[in-house]
Formats: C-alpha cells, sequence, structure tokens
C-alpha cells in the first residue's frame, strides 16, 4: 500500500505556523545552544570530578578527611546555615512590604535589594573592613570589648548575608505582587489576625517561589568567594570556607586536593539543582494552579 | 443591621474616589451600587465594610460609630469581585476558614464547623464539592463558594462586589435570581456593586446611582427608571434617544411636538425612551416623518433604528405583536411622535 502512494499524494503541507524559521536556522541556534553548554558547563563540571579523582579514590578521601578542609567545611555550612534564614527573614518582609503596602521609598527599597548583584564582591567584602577593621568606624569601639568581626567568623557571615540577600525577595517580589491583596483581604474580612493571615494564606501561595530563593540563596552562600575572601583574613582552620581552602590548596599546587574538596563544592550546588528539579517534577501541577489565577 | 454613611470622602493621590456622601441603608434591605467605572462605588463599598478607611466622615452600624473598627471586627461578609478564594484550599477548608481562625474560646467543634459547612455547601448547592480546589470549579461554583465563606461567619451585613461581573450571561441569570431568594430567606443587609444597570434595577429594592464619588439618585428600580433626576441618570439607565432641541419662547419642539418649558426657557436636550415613541404608517398631528434604517427583529422587544430629516437617528422599540401590525420594513416611509419626553434645559 505505503509503496504505491504517489509522491504527489504525500507532499501535504505541514500545518505552517507564523514563526516557523528555515530548517537550517534551526539546526544553527540549537546547535550552537548545545555546544555553548557542552563547552562552558558540562566540560568543566566533568574535569573538576577527572582531576579530583585522578590521583585515587584515597588521595581523594584523605584530601576531604585532613583537618584544614574539615574546617572549611564545617565553616561553609555554619555560614549558609546563618546566611539562609537570615535572609528568608529580611527576604519575606521585603517582598511583603513592597508588594502588600504603598509607601514612600519603595522605589528606594527595590532599587537597594539589587545593590548587591551589581557591586563588585569585592567592595561587598571591603564595606565591612571599612566599617569593623581596626582602623575602620565602628572597630575601634569594639577592639576593647574583645569583638572581633573582621578576619572572623561574624565578619564572614555578614559578608555573606550582604551578597545573598536579594536572592530571596527577587524570587517572593514578583510573585506577590501577582497575587494581589484581595486573599489576604478575604482572610482578614473573616477575622483572621495578621499573624493568622501570614501562616495561613500569604505563606501557602509563596511556598514554591519561597524555596526557590532559599535554593539559590543557599548555593550562593556555600559558593560565594570575592566577598569572603576580602573579609577571612585566609586562616588556616579558622576562617577559611570551602571557596577560600580550595584556592589556597590551588595555589600550593596541590592540584589533586584542591578538585577534591572542589568537587564536593560543586556537588552541593548539583544536590541543590537536583532537588529544584525534582520538586518542579514532582508539584509541577499544584505549581501551576498556585500561579495561575 | 442599619448601615449610615455620613459626609464620607477619600481620596486617592488627589482622585476623589468618594466625594462627601450620605447613605442610608435599613435593616434586611437589598441595596444596589451602580455607576460607571470610576464612579467610586466599589470605594464606597469597601469604606462600608473596613478594607479601606475614610478621609472624612463616618459608617454607622444600628447608631453605633463603625468608622475605626477594623474589618475584622464589623462582622460583614465580604465577596469579592474575582471572587479572592484561597487556591491551596479545598472548598470545604475555604468555607470552614472564618470558623477556624477564630480565638480558642469562640471556635467552634470540629465536628460543629463539619455541620455548619456542610449546612452551607447545601445552601449554596455545592453538596459533593467540598473537597475541590478552587482551580476545579467553574465560575459560578466558585461565586457560590464565596459567598458560602462570607456566610459562615454570620454576618450582619453582606457585601458584594461586582458579584457577576466574571460570569457568562446564562450563569449570571440564574445566580442573580438565586441571590433574589437567598436574600429574602435569610433578611440579611446586602449591598452590592455593579456597574449593570439591568442587574441593578432587577436585583435591588433599592439603587443608589453613581458618578464621579457622588450620588446622583437614590430609589426604588421603577422610580429611579421611570423618573431619573437628570441627565446621567437617564443616560446610564437603558436605553435612550438624546435629542437636542431649540426652545421658542415657552415651548420645545421634541421630534415634532410641542413641550411647555417650565422655567428655565432655550435650548437643551429632551430625552426620549425608545417605547415611548409611536409609531405610524400614516402622518398625525405632531408627528415627524423618518425613514426606517434597521430592524431587529429578535426576542421579545423589536428594535427599530429610524433616520430623521436634521435630526440624529432615533431608536424605537416595540412589541413584537405591534410590529406585526405595523408591517415596517427597512426602506419604509413612517412617522413618530413621542409619547412622553424629558427635558432638561442647558445650564
Amino acid at each position: 500500500m505505503i509503496a504505491t502512494v504517489t509522491p504527489a499524494a504525500n507532499a501535504l503541507p505541514a500545518p505552517r505556523r507564523a514563526t516557523r524559521e528555515g530548517q537550517g536556522v534551526r539546526w544553527l541556534l540549537t546547535t550552537i545552544a548545545v555546544l555553548f553548554l557542552l563547552g562552558f558547563l558540562v566540560l568543566p563540571l566533568i574535569a573538576v570530578f577527572v582531576e579530583a579523582l585522578r590521583a585515587g579514590w584515597d588521595t581523594y578521601v584523605a584530601a576531604i578527611l585532613e583537618p584544614d578542609a574539615l574546617a572549611a567545611i564545617r565553616l561553609t555550612l555554619l555560614v549558609a546555615a546563618i546566611a539562609v534564614p537570615v535572609n528568608l527573614v529580611f527576604g519575606l518582609c521585603a517582598s511583603w512590604a513592597i508588594a502588600k503596602f504603598d509607601f514612600p521609598g519603595k522605589s528606594v527599597l527595590i532599587t537597594l535589594i539589587d545593590l548587591p548583584f551589581s557591586v563588585s564582591p569585592v567592595i561587598s567584602g571591603l564595606v565591612w573592613v571599612l566599617l569593623f577593621g581596626t582602623s575602620g568606624l565602628l572597630g575601634p569601639f569594639l577592639a576593647p570589648l574583645g569583638i572581633k568581626i573582621v578576619f572572623a567568623v561574624p565578619g564572614i557571615v555578614l559578608a555573606t548575608i550582604f551578597v545573598t540577600f536579594p536572592f530571596i525577595a527577587r524570587e517572593l517580589i514578583p510573585l506577590m505582587a501577582e497575587q494581589g491583596r484581595e486573599a489576604e483581604e478575604a482572610a482578614v474580612s473573616l477575622g483572621a489576625s495578621g499573624w493568622q493571615t501570614f501562616r495561613l494564606v500569604t505563606l501557602p501561595n509563596v511556598k514554591w517561589g519561597l524555596l526557590y530563593g532559599v535554593l539559590l540563596c543557599n548555593a550562593r552562600a556555600m559558593g560565594e568567594f570575592g566577598a569572603v575572601s576580602v573579609v577571612s583574613g585566609h586562616i588556616r582552620g579558622l576562617t577559611n570556607t570551602m571557596p577560600l581552602h580550595i584556592e589556597i590548596l590551588y595555589n600550593e599546587y596541590q592540584s589533586a586536593a584542591a578538585f577534591a574538596v572542589a568537587s564536593l563544592l560543586a556537588l552541593l550546588g548539583l544536590v541543590t539543582l537536583v532537588i529544584k528539579t525534582v520538586l518542579e517534577w514532582r508539584y509541577g501541577a499544584e505549581l501551576a494552579a498556585t500561579r495561575r489565577h | 443591621m442599619t448601615i449610615t454613611v455620613k459626609g464620607v470622602a477619600k481620596e486617592f493621590g488627589g482622585f476623589r474616589a468618594v466625594d462627601d456622601l450620605d447613605l442610608v441603608i435599613h435593616q434586611g434591605e437589598l441595596v444596589a451600587l451602580l455607576g460607571p467605572s470610576g464612579s467610586g462605588k466599589t470605594t464606597l463599598l469597601r469604606i462600608i465594610a473596613g478594607l479601606e478607611f475614610p478621609d472624612r466622615g463616618q459608617v454607622l452600624f444600628n447608631g453605633d460609630d463603625a468608622t475605626a473598627r477594623a474589618v475584622g471586627e464589623r462582622a460583614v461578609g465580604f465577596v469579592f469581585q474575582h471572587y479572592a478564594l484561597f487556591r491551596h484550599m479545598t472548598v470545604f477548608e475555604n468555607i470552614a476558614f472564618g470558623l477556624r481562625v477564630k480565638p480558642r474560646a469562640q471556635r467552634p467543634t470540629r465536628a460543629a464547623i463539619a455541620e455548619r459547612v456542610g449546612e452551607l455547601l447545601r445552601l449554596v448547592q455545592l453538596e459533593g464539592m467540598a473537597h475541590r480546589y478552587p482551580t476545579q470549579l467553574s465560575g459560578g461554583q466558585r461565586q457560590r463558594v464565596a459567598l458560602a465563606r462570607a456566610l459562615a461567619i454570620e454576618p450582619r451585613v453582606l457585601l458584594l462586589d461586582e458579584p457577576f461581573g466574571a460570569l457568562d450571561a446564562q450563569v449570571r441569570k440564574d445566580l442573580r435570581r438565586w441571590l433574589r431568594r437567598l436574600h429574602q430567606e435569610m433578611g440579611l443587609t446586602s449591598v452590592f456593586v455593579t456597574h449593570d444597570q439591568e442587574e441593578a434595577l432587577e436585583l435591588a429594592d433599592r439603587v443608589v446611582v453613581m458618578n464621579k464619588g457622588r450620588i446622583e439618585q437614590i430609589g426604588a428600580p421603577a422610580e429611579i427608571y421611570d423618573r431619573p433626576a437628570n441627565p446621567f441618570v437617564y443616560e446610564f439607565l437603558g436605553q435612550v434617544n438624546r435629542v437636542p432641541y431649540r426652545g421658542e419662547g415657552n415651548t420645545a419642539r421634541v421630534l415634532g411636538r410641542s413641550f411647555a418649558l417650565e422655567g428655565a426657557a432655550g435650548d437643551g436636550i429632551a430625552y426620549v425612551r425608545p417605547e415611548e415613541i409611536e409609531i405610524s404608517r400614516e402622518p398625525r398631528p405632531d408627528s415627524v416623518p423618518a425613514l426606517v434604517r434597521h430592524v431587529t427583529a429578535l426576542g421579545p422587544v423589536i428594535r427599530i433604528d429610524l433616520d430623521l430629516e436634521g435630526s440624529d437617528p432615533v431608536e424605537v422599540s416595540l412589541p413584537p405583536a405591534r410590529w406585526r401590525d405595523l408591517c415596517v420594513a427597512k426602506g419604509d416611509a413612517v412617522h413618530l411622535r413621542p409619547a412622553n419626553v424629558r427635558i432638561f434645559p442647558a445650564a
């Protein structure tokens, strides 16, 4: 049967779309995108893991279990554990205020939230040195009290919070603005208190956006290098986070150890991405439902 | 509950949404706030609810000053224009919300809440939908969930913002009738906002016509329709022919017929409803000739568009039986005579 079909009968025109591009253009664009991803994302990532395991599994484990490395991992997790909740609270407050209320200086606040994105991380670190350093604005007052901020853990935490605070707020502001005030007004008109309204209506409506924000914020908090490098003072076992530790190892030509720790950090980032993807896939329908309307 | 609005004014960034407004809504009344968009009707409703606070003036509930009271303390049921259902909650949870957030001492037991929600679901004819999510419901069903949710807190007043605005025509009609019945059964003081004059006239005991933050006229639907207080109400309610006239001494000539001008002489505008123009084949005293341009023969009312010499086109409506007797079609020459005219001299 099929063999008897004439070419003319076969040449039914494919449904045409107004935005249809020529075959060549499509191929070209797809190829560029894929090659770019391969070259700039996948290849380097593979390289990290290959380099990390080049000297064998034992060296890899040893590099990670080495006391300074463990201290760096602990510090990184500690910093993230402080920075993420702080930014969670700040992000919720800021986006709530911006999306639900009109107040003077609102646009200034929106611009300020973007500040950490637009200034160099070096400056984000330097501001804390200028504030709390020995010759800084507040440093001389704090030093006699035995409070050390710069070149100590508090400085690293401050710098990390500064660099990562746009992530959650940026995720929530458009979401909350899109959802408007009606649901909250309905809750209040039904007699709910402010806290009940927030807990029962506002929060459930933004929970996915909030989770994205937290994941992104966490990834950046663990990976931040520039700002932390300025305030850390690079004291081994004390003020080195994972990215700083990696750099030191690399500069000392311990490339296997450097890549081992780097692979761990990359893994943490990948896990974040995987969690995000799984959640998107698992709750995609619900996500669409809450965003609609 | 009687609601008294006294000298209420509200501005939004220099725009006067509600301008020094007085209104009394009596116990058990169903009142429509009718007006074009931007007339301040929704703002007034939100001020009554406590969702908006007036810059000046007072809102009294049964004579008590409620102006400073928060919305949650006013015991009002508010139905939002787009329903504002909690989309992460089921229908049951939505309706139960107002009961569940009550302070512990006043909160009904679980069983009591379930029973109350069941009652409300029956009332709004949504039995069996308790475990659906709002996105799984049609517009009309969502509207009724919003209503049940507002009724759950046993409000003293029911306030509805454009309750049928987002529904299609058939659902809108059914729901309108249903709401009318519900209001009669419950006897709850109710106020609803609408820009649809048909809706206001059909549903309300009294209609408040608003424009630019002020009240143009308050009255029963028939009163408003038959005796509009001013040109705005005339033009806003129902179809009307707007015929400019030239004053001749103490009389005005409108569509061939002379009418006495009381008070102000001079030019002005006359309003004639399409059903108040008589149409005939033969000329009569005081009639003007006209040419049939188009006939819309659909439904219980036949509409005829006519061209007049030296005047704007006019619309006439008549019952189908009368139209069949007359037997007019496009292009026919006929004669018009206004039976009733309202004259508003130019200021």
